[in-house]
């Protein structure tokens, strides 16, 4: 009954039930969860994350994984940070800082369609170089950008009409990701080389320019959201952003995104980022231990996963 | 005698399908009898049946006189069916004695007896008379060589009810030759019961005693094969006469499209050439491994051609991907339709329209109006069966699925169509619209088709001219229509 009950729900529909029901669950658990200070810091979380969690389902389409993107935030955060300590303006800095997370996205997009190395190997590769050059540039300590972080501070910590800055960012980012993936010839190689490398191939795309292109987004985004991160936390960490890269796999896996390529919105990873803020600021209310939280949130990758599958095999 | 098996009264269904309608099908020790039907009769399923993999919803299973009542793979192979498929389920990774003993290799002190494994594993090669090294890895060794293994297999299972599902179409002659030797043997001097499938008639009447013919998931026809006819035995499986198989054609042939020459690969084409004009509907002939897939493949810049020279329309090109193909007006049915034709997991609409999405590019963007226009023509021109367009292609018959590959193709202005086995894994009624399809895109619209199949009488019912292949090289170019299955056959397989 439970697998005819399954079988004609739509896509999405799990999600978005999910959604209320955790909205409904929260508020009760704690009365200042409806409050609207609380709401926009969810909002601003969902922001931080979704950003490298729509970055992550380009990627996952096409059957690929980022490993990275972790990496990523630190060293352009780092990276950032020291160009800001050098008084190069806010202008020409963000431009670099995005050019090297292309870079390093680049990179991985290299050894995974022309060298034709295992994208999990390629990024765990560059996952813990990147780490690495991070470290070696702040040398092993955190980069203080000094008086120019007040200017900078806007991006990831400041407001606008009342709304926290990364809100429209990550806004923007999920508008154009939508309609790469849904209305541009580039998003549809995407989800066909995600559904059969081959058959793409016999259909006149062009793969490894595909998955080249997909890790350069998932590089860009990263390197997005380590600007952001920089902002917010006004100083360059070399140690900051460890486990970004799982948190991103888990938003877009929630969000209805297959590990096995060819599936998956960027709707559906707004919603994903959405449930794992929602789960974490009502553990974060009830006073649970960031420990604690981190168990919950394994427990949630499993559930999602272990439902999508369920909705799967019931086809 | 008691029987060896006795399947009676067996029906299955499958949503909006009856596969098999009280099926009664029953095997002596020491029977070889033919199970043939078209694809889509119910032999699969029967024989799934008989393993164990599918349970029926109606029907009695029978083993040697005893009634199975829950029937799992497992359980079967425990009474002794062994089912060879025709796509061999084999670990290309492990050697020959592990795929024979697997599950069951002896063991000395909780460790593998090694030398005792393979002893075991080659004395069974030996009784069946063929030579292999047990330690060999599986993925080293030729189709053949794998599918005498698979018999090993089940021989040291002491199978005693072996089901070999098309295991020729693979096959050269002379391996076929040694493959008939080892059945005969295992069923005369072992009682072994074999029920054979094959769409090739003239093995039917070589090999078996007796034969079962399924036609719509119904047994058409149960008897000796010696008191059958090739015509016959065409009329029961089809239903009809066998000249209604295949459309009539009306050929309006016009300017060369398409001519290669000296085409050669790395592995497989040896200075293959071949032309095609407009309107023409060409077929190319080979047994496995002669190269047809290759030369199709090469023509459209699929795989790397070592040298050779390509004219589309009167001009020499370049192909070496199939981009530059498509650009050229090439079109490609692939073999594999599932792997390479389809995106299984996206829609109806997203496949067809995926070789020709500037058609629907408007400022950049692509317009979901314009593509569900276009989508919605070529189901209704190609009768693809579907709820819908957004409908994913992995839930459309063999057929259907074909169809939208084909109009794909059409969509993208193929004008020089290359299909790979178009009609494998399609339904008799489906195969008659693919021909029909075929047919009209070559006459009404005057593409060149070069098609490339392992049925001869769909290349003869159907095709203008035909090329022959042997081991890379074009040994044979014939009238399709006054040509014999005897003289085709002839340039395929001689020396």
């Amino acid at each position: 009954m439970m697998g005819a009950f399954m079988k004609n729900l739509p896509r999405g529909a799990g999600l978005a039930g999910a959604l209320v029901v955790l909205i409904v669950a929260a508020s009760f658990i704690s009365p200042h969860f409806l409050n609207p200070i609380n709401i926009l810091n969810v909002l601003r979380q969902v922001a931080l994350y979704g950003i490298l969690g729509v970055g992550m389902t380009f990627v996952i389409l096409t059957k690929g994984i980022d490993l990275s993107f972790g990496s990523t935030v630190a060293l352009t955060g780092v990276a950032g940070a020291l160009l800001l300590e050098q008084g190069v303006p806010i202008a020409l800095m963000v431009p670099a800082c995005l050019a090297l997370g292309v870079a390093i996205g680049a990179a991985n997009g290299f050894g995974v369609s022309y060298w034709r190395i295992p994208a999990f190997i390629a990024t765990l590769g560059t996952m813990v170089m990147v780490r690495g050059f991070a470290l070696m540039l702040a040398d092993g300590g955190t980069v203080n950008p000094g008086r120019h972080a007040d200017t900078f501070f806007f991006l990831g910590g400041g407001y606008l009409f009342g709304v926290p800055t990364p809100i429209y960012v990550f806004a923007v980012v999920c508008a154009v990701a939508a309609i790469v993936l849904g209305y541009t010839p580039f998003g549809r190689a995407i989800y066909a080389v995600g559904s059969s490398e081959e058959a793409a191939r016999l259909s006149g795309i062009n793969v490894p320019l595909v998955t080249f292109g997909v890790y350069a987004i998932g590089g860009f985004l990263a390197a997005l959201s380590g600007l952001i991160f920089l902002s917010r936390l006004s100083v360059g960490d070399p140690n900051s952003g460890l486990g970004l890269e799982l948190e991103a796999i888990t938003i877009a896996v929630i969000g209805g995104t297959s590990l096995f390529g060819g599936e998956g919105t960027v709707l559906g990873t707004i919603g994903g980022a959405m449930v794992l803020a929602i789960i974490a600021n009502v553990l974060n209310l009830a006073g649970v231990s960031p420990f604690s939280q981190q168990v919950v949130k394994g427990a949630i990758i499993i559930l999602a996963v272990l439902l999508e599958t369920g909705r799967r095999s019931n086809k | 005698m008691t029987a060896a098996l006795k399947l009676e009264h067996i029906s299955k269904s499958f949503p909006g399908v009856r596969a098999l309608a009280d099926v009664s099908f029953s095997l002596r020790p020491g029977e070889i009898r033919a199970l043939v039907g078209e694809n889509g009769a119910g032999k699969s399923t029967l024989m799934k049946i008989l393993s164990g993999a599918y349970s029926a919803d109606e029907g009695r299973i029978e083993l040697f006189g005893e009634h199975v009542v829950d029937p799992t793979p497992a359980s079967m192979i425990g009474r002794g069916v062994a089912v060879i498929y025709q796509e061999l389920a084999q670990a290309p990774h492990l050697t020959v004695t592990e795929n024979v003993l697997m599950g069951r290799l002896p063991m000395r002190a909780g460790l593998v007896d090694w030398p005792r494994a393979h002893r075991t594993t080659a004395e069974v090669i030996t009784r069946l008379g063929f030579e292999v090294d047990p330690r060999a890895r599986i993925g080293d060794l030729s189709v053949a060589k794998r599918q005498m293994v698979e018999i090993a297999k089940a021989i040291a299972r002491n199978a005693r009810i072996i089901v070999l599902d098309e295991p020729s179409a693979v096959l050269a002659q002379a391996e076929i030759d040694q493959l008939f030797l080892i059945i005969r043997q295992l069923a005369a001097e072992d009682g072994v019961a074999f029920a054979y499938i094959s769409h090739r008639l003239r093995e039917v009447f070589e090999i078996s005693d007796t034969v079962t013919i399924l036609r719509d998931g119904k047994v058409v026809h149960d008897g000796p094969s010696a008191a059958m006819t090739t015509d016959g035995l065409i009329r029961s499986m089809v239903g009809r006469e066998v000249g209604d198989v295949f459309p009539t054609r009306h050929p309006r042939i016009g300017a060369e499209a398409l001519a290669a020459t000296g085409l050669t690969t790395r592995t497989m084409l040896k200075n293959a050439g071949i032309t095609l004009r407009q309107g023409e509907i060409v077929g190319l002939f080979g047994l496995a491994g002669a190269g047809r897939t290759e030369l199709l493949r090469a023509i459209y810049g699929a795989d790397p051609v070592e040298s050779g020279e390509l004219r589309v329309k009167g001009r020499t090109v370049t192909t070496g991907s199939p981009r530059r193909g498509i650009a050229l007006g090439l079109g490609l049915v692939p073999e594999d339709r599932k792997t390479e034709g389809l995106f299984l997991i996206q829609s109806v609409g997203f496949n067809i329209m995926s070789a020709s999405l500037g058609r629907i590019l408007r400022r950049g963007l692509l317009s979901s109006l314009l593509e569900k226009q276009i989508v919605r023509g070529l189901i209704d021109r190609l009768h693809i069966k579907t709820p819908n367009a957004a409908t994913a292609a992995q839930n459309l018959s063999g057929g259907n699925q074909q169809k939208c590959v084909l109009a794909r193709l059409v969509s993208a202005g193929c004008e020089i169509l290359l299909a790979d086995e178009p009609t494998r894994g399609v339904d008799v009624g489906a195969k008659r619209e693919i021909y029909d399809l075929l047919v009209e895109l070559a006459e009404s619209r005057g593409l060149a088709i070069l098609m490339a199949s392992s049925e001869l009488p769909e290349i003869l019912g159907l095709c203008d001219r035909v090329y022959v292949l042997r081991e890379g090289e074009v040994t044979a170019e014939l009238d399709a229509r006054r040509t014999t299955e005897e003289e085709v056959m002839h340039f395929a397989a001689l020396h």
